[in-house]
C-alpha cells in the first residue's frame, strides 16, 4: 500500500511541474509581481515527492517484499534503524533522495528571496525544473523505487552488511544536501545571466547557498571518511577512489567559488569567472552521479550498473552543460573591461592566486579520475590512476599554496604595502627552526617534508596571531584556515608516524617487534539479531609496558550471507590504536592487523573547525543584514 | 569574430568528451589481463601432492608433448564444473594435465578427486598461492596449455564446451 | 627487518587487486591479495627493488596492477596536462595583473 501511494505521488509530483512551468512563463511576460500560483504549485510537488519518500521509507519498515527495491535491499532481521536507512543505501532509493534535495531546495529558495526581482525567482526556478523533470523521468524509467514483484517473495536480500552502519546511515543524506544544494546555484546562475543581473546583490544572496552547500558537503565527506576509516579495515580514510574524488571535486568547485564570490560582493569584478565556476560546481556533481551510477569506473563503492541509466545521464549532464554554454555565450553580455584588473599586492591578487591553485587541484583530480575511460577508449590500454599519482602532483604545490593562504588574508582590498608586516617574516622563520628541529630529531630524511611542514606551521601561526590580535574580525576565515593548517600538520604527522604490524597468530600465540608485544588471549562467539560475531580479545603491551585490550571483531551475517571484519580502535588526543582480524583461507590461523596511526582524532577534528568557520560566515552575515 | 572561435571550440571539446563517455559506457570497467603477455612458461619449483617430491619447471615442462596445468582448488565451486571437461581432455596421448592444487587441505583435495575421478598426471601443491603468481593468476580456476615451453593458451576461469574444442583443435 | 617489511608494505600499496578491483593488494584481504604480499615479501627479503618488483608484476599482470602511472607516451597527458593548465592559469593571473601598470 505506502509502496502504491508512493508510487502514484511521483506521477503527481512530475504533473506538477506543467503547472509550474505554465502559471511561470505567463507570470514572466505579463504580471509585475509574483504569481502566488507558482509557489503553491511547487510546495505542492514538494508535498508530493515528501509523501512518495515516506511512502518508500513505510514500505521498507513493514517489509513489503512486493516492492523489488525493499526485496533488494531489506530483510525483516534487519534491526529497524537499518531498514531506515536502507531506503538511501541503494541507488532508486538515492535518486529519490535526489529529487527530493532539488525540490526542497528551490521551495526554500522560494521561499526566501520573496524581496528580490521578480523574473530572477522565476527564471530559477524555470532552470531548476528542468533538472527537477530530468530527474523524475530517470527515476520513472530507468530507477523506479516502486517496481512491483508478483508473487511476493517471503524473503528479502538483505543489505550489504557494511553499509549497516549509523555514519554511513547519515552520511547519504548530509552528503546530497551539499551535493544536490549547488543545483540552486547553478540555476540561479543561469538565471541571474539571462536577466544580466551578475551583481553585487546576487553575490550576497547567492553566497549563503553557497556556504550552505559547502558545509553540508564537507561533513558529507567527513562522515565517509571516518566510515571508511572504521569499517573497511585497513585504518585508511582517503583513498583516491572515484568515488572520493567525485565528491571531492565539487568540493573544491565550491571552495573555489565562494573565495571569489566574495570578491563580486566587494568589488563587482570577476563576474565572468563567478558564473563560470556556478556552472561547473553542479556540472562536476552531476558529472559525479553519471561516473559512479553508471559503471564506467569501478571503485570500492558499487552500484548496480545499468547501461540504460548511464546514457540517460550522460545525455541529461550534457544538455545541461550545452544550455549553459548557449546562455552564457547568447544572452550574457560581459561587463566592460577598465576595472577588471589588479594590484599585484592585494587581497584579490590572494584570492585569485586561491583560486588559481584550486583550480589546478580540481584539475589534478579530474583528469586522474577520468583518464583511464579515455586511453581505454581511445587505444583500448588500461591503467590504474591511484594515490601515487595524486601525491606527486598535489602535495609540492601545496607549499606554495599554504603560504599564500597565511599572507592572503592579512592583505587589504585594492593595494596593500609590508610595511608593518614584520611579523610575516618572523613567523616564517620560526616555521622553518621547528619544523627542521622536528624532522632532525626523528631522523625523516625527505627535504619536501621539512618545507611542507614549514609552511603548515606558518599558516598555523599566522592565523593563530590573528586570533589573538584581530579577535572577531574575519574571524570565519581565520577559523576555517586555522582548520586547514592543522588538517595539514594532522595528516603528515600521521603519515611520517603511522606503524603497523601484519602478521598471522593463532589463539595463544604472542608477537613481539622491539616496541609492541601482541598477545592473542582468545576468541569468544556470540550471536546477534542478524549474524554472529567471532570477537578476539588481543592484549596490547608497548615499550613502557602500558598494557590495553583490543576486541577486534568477526561478523557472519547470515542475509546476504556476507562475513565483515569490525575494526576496534582505541582513541585518545594523540594516537589511534587500530585493529581488524580476518579469516584466511583454509588455515586455523587469524590474519592481525594491528596499526597505530598518530593524530586521527584530529584530522576529524580539523575539518569540524574548517567547517564550522562555514557556519559562522552564515550567521554572520544573517547578523549584519 | 574573436567571440565566435570560443563558443565554437567549446562545442566541439564537450562533443568529443560526450562521444568519449558514451563510448566507455560500452566497455566493461572490470579489468582482465591481457591473454597475450609473458609467454614463457615461469621457472618455479613445486612439491608433488602427498609424497612432497620437488619438482623444477625445467623439468615438469621437458617433455615435447602438450601439458595443460590447471589450478583448481576443492573449495572452488567452477572447478567443480569444469572437471568433466578435464576428463575429456585426460584421453588424448599428447596431452598431460598437470594439476596446481591452490591453498587447498590435502585431505579435501583427495576427496575430491575420489569423488569426481583424477584427470591429473601430476598435482603440484601451491598451499600460499605464490605459484600461481608466478603464472599470472590470480584466482582459481585458470588453464595454461603449454608447447614447446611456450604458453600458447591461457583461460581464466572455467573450462567450457568451446574452449575444450578449442584445446581439442590446438592439440591436434 | 622492520625496514624490509615497511618497504613491502609501501609496494603493496602502490598494487591494486584484481580480485577486488577497487581496492590496492595492501587493503584487500582476498586470496590473492594474501598470496600476492607473500611474494612481495620474499622479493624484498632476496633484496630485489622496489621498481623492479614492479616491473616483475607489470609481465605478469600488465600495467594496471600499477597504481602509479609511469610517464610514457600513454601517460604524457596525464602527467603533464594540469601543470599545463597551471602555467596557463599563472599567465592568465600575471595578464591581469599587467593591464594595471599600463
Amino acid at each position: 500500500m505506502p509502496s502504491l501511494i508512493g508510487s502514484y505521488s511521483l506521477f503527481f509530483g512530475l504533473g506538477c511541474s506543467i503547472f509550474i512551468i505554465f502559471f511561470s512563463i505567463k507570470n514572466f511576460k505579463n504580471s509585475s509581481s509574483f504569481d502566488s500560483k507558482i509557489l503553491s504549485f511547487s510546495l505542492l510537488q514538494l508535498l508530493f515527492v515528501i509523501v512518495s519518500f515516506i511512502g518508500l521509507i513505510l514500505s521498507f519498515i513493514i517489509s513489503d517484499f512486493s516492492n523489488e527495491t525493499v526485496f533488494n535491499h531489506s530483510h525483516t532481521t534487519k534491526p529497524l534503524f537499518y531498514k531506515i536507512s536502507g531506503t538511501w543505501g541503494n541507488h532508486e532509493g538515492s535518486l529519490l533522495l535526489w529529487l527530493l534535495v532539488l525540490t526542497l531546495f528551490i521551495s526554500i529558495f522560494l521561499l526566501n528571496t520573496k524581496n528580490l526581482l521578480k523574473n530572477y525567482r522565476i527564471l530559477t526556478l524555470l532552470y531548476q525544473q528542468i533538472i527537477i523533470i530530468g530527474f523524475f523521468i530517470f527515476i520513472i524509467k530507468t530507477s523506479n523505487p516502486f517496481n512491483y514483484i508478483y508473487p511476493e517473495p517471503d524473503e528479502g536480500l538483505g543489505l550489504n552488511p557494511i553499509l549497516q552502519d549509523p555514519a554511513l546511515a547519515i552520511h547519504p543524506p548530509i552528503l546530497y544536501l551539499g551535493y544536490v544544494g549547488s543545483s540552486i546555484i547553478f540555476s540561479s546562475a543561469l538565471a541571474a545571466m539571462s536577466l544580466n543581473w551578475v551583481s553585487k546583490e546576487w553575490a550576497k544572496h547567492i553566497k549563503k547557498w553557497i556556504l550552505t552547500s559547502w558545509i553540508f558537503l564537507t561533513f558529507g565527506i567527513l562522515l565517509g571518511s571516518i566510515w571508511a576509516y572504521y569499517e573497511l579495515g585497513w585504518g585508511g580514510f582517503w583513498f583516491w577512489d572515484p568515488v572520493e574524488n567525485v565528491s571531492l571535486m565539487p568540493w573544491l568547485a565550491l571552495t573555489t567559488l565562494f573565495h571569489c564570490v566574495l570578491v563580486l560582493e566587494k568589488k563587482s569584478i570577476l563576474t565572468s569567472w563567478v558564473i563560470i565556476l556556478s556552472i561547473t560546481t553542479f556540472t562536476l556533481s552531476m558529472c559525479g552521479t553519471f561516473l559512479v551510477r553508471s559503471g564506467i569506473l569501478n571503485s570500492v563503492h558499487t552500484f548496480a550498473n545499468d547501461p540504460e541509466r548511464g546514457v540517460f545521464i550522460l545525455i541529461f549532464l550534457f544538455s545541461l552543460i550545452f544550455l549553459a554554454l548557449f546562455i552564457f555565450f547568447f544572452f550574457y553580455k560581459v561587463e566592460n573591461k577598465k576595472i577588471n584588473s589588479f594590484f599585484w599586492l592585494s587581497k584579490e591578487t590572494a584570492i585569485l592566486v586561491n583560486n588559481w591553485f584550486m583550480m589546478y587541484f580540481l584539475s589534478v583530480v579530474l583528469i586522474g579520475t577520468i583518464y583511464p575511460i579515455f586511453l581505454d577508449v581511445i587505444s583500448s590500454q588500461q591503467i590504474s590512476v591511484g594515490p601515487p599519482f595524486y601525491h606527486k602532483l598535489i602535495v609540492p604545490f601545496l607549499i606554495p599554496f599554504l603560504l599564500a593562504m597565511a599572507i592572503g588574508p592579512n592583505l587589504n582590498w585594492i593595494k596593500s604595502d609590508l610595511k608593518n608586516k614584520f611579523y610575516l617574516f618572523l613567523f616564517l622563520l620560526i616555521s622553518l627552526v621547528l619544523s627542521s628541529l622536528i624532522i632532525i630529531n626523528l631522523k625523516i630524511d625527505f627535504l619536501i617534508n621539512t618545507v611542507l611542514i614549514s609552511s603548515a606551521f606558518y599558516l598555523f601561526f599566522i592565523t593563530t596571531r590573528d586570533f589573538i590580535v584581530h579577535r572577531f574580525q574575519n574571524l570565519a576565515q581565520n577559523v576555517s584556515h586555522f582548520g586547514f593548517s592543522l588538517f595539514i600538520l594532522s595528516v603528515l604527522f600521521n603519515n611520517i608516524f603511522s606503524s603497523e604490524i601484519i602478521t598471522n597468530l593463532k589463539v595463544g600465540e604472542t608477537f613481539k617487534t622491539k616496541d609492541v608485544t601482541i598477545f592473542f588471549e582468545k576468541i569468544t562467539k556470540k550471536k546477534e539479531q542478524n549474524f554472529d560475531a567471532i570477537t578476539g580479545k588481543f592484549s596490547i603491551t608497548n615499550s613502557k609496558n602500558i598494557e590495553q585490550i583490543l576486541n577486534p571483531e568477526l561478523r557472519i551475517y547470515n542475509q546476504p550471507n556476507i562475513v565483515t571484519s569490525e575494526a576496534d580502535i582505541k582513541i585518545n588526543l594523540l594516537s589511534d590504536k587500530f585493529m581488524t582480524m580476518n579469516l584466511v583461507q583454509n588455515q586455523n590461523y587469524f590474519n592481525i592487523r594491528y596499526q597505530h596511526k598518530p593524530f586521527m582524532i584530529w584530522i576529524w577534528a580539523s575539518i569540524f573547525i574548517i567547517s564550522f568557520g562555514g557556519l559562522i560566515s552564515i550567521f554572520k552575515r544573517r547578523h549584519e543584514t | 569574430m574573436k567571440l565566435k572561435i570560443i563558443p565554437i571550440i567549446l562545442i566541439i571539446f564537450f562533443s568529443i568528451i560526450f562521444i568519449i563517455f558514451f563510448k566507455g559506457l560500452q566497455k566493461t570497467s572490470i579489468y582482465t589481463p591481457d591473454e597475450n603477455f609473458e609467454k614463457n612458461v615461469p621457472s618455479f619449483t613445486a612439491k608433488v601432492i602427498k609424497t612432497g617430491v620437488e619438482n623444477s619447471s625445467e623439468q615438469l615442462f621437458s617433455g615435447d608433448q602438450f601439458y595443460l596445468m590447471n589450478i583448481w582448488a576443492s573449495w572452488c565451486a567452477p572447478c567443480r564444473a569444469e572437471h568433466n571437461f578435464l576428463m575429456k581432455l585426460k584421453v588424448n596421448e599428447n596431452l598431460k594435465i598437470i594439476g596446481l592444487n591452490y591453498k587447498d587441505k590435502e585431505k579435501n583435495a583427495l576427496n575430491f578427486l575420489k569423488e569426481l575421478k583424477n584427470p591429473y598426471d601430476k598435482i603440484l601443491v601451491d598451499g600460499d598461492g605464490t605459484i600461481a603468481i608466478d603464472w599470472g593468476a590470480y584466482g582459481v580456476p585458470e588453464s595454461f596449455l603449454i608447447h614447446n615451453k611456450k604458453i600458447i593458451k591461457k583461460i581464466i576461469g572455467p573450462i567450457d564446451e568451446n574452449l575444450y574444442l578449442d584445446i581439442e583443435r590446438l592439440i591436434k | 627487518m622492520a625496514q624490509e617489511q615497511s618497504l613491502t608494505y609501501k609496494i603493496t600499496k602502490n598494487l591494486r587487486c584484481l580480485v577486488c578491483q577497487g581496492q590496492s593488494v595492501y587493503d584487500s584481504d582476498s586470496d590473492f591479495a594474501n598470496s600476492l604480499k607473500i611474494v612481495v615479501q620474499r622479493k624484498v627479503d632476496e633484496g630485489m627493488s622496489e621498481n623492479d618488483i614492479y616491473e616483475f608484476l607489470k609481465t605478469k599482470y600488465g600495467e594496471w596492477i600499477l597504481y602509479d602511472p609511469g610517464l610514457n607516451k600513454k601517460t604524457y597527458i596525464l602527467w603533464l596536462l594540469p601543470i599545463l593548465l597551471f602555467l596557463i592559469g599563472g599567465a592568465i593571473i600575471i595578464k591581469k595583473l599587467k593591464l594595471k601598470k599600463t
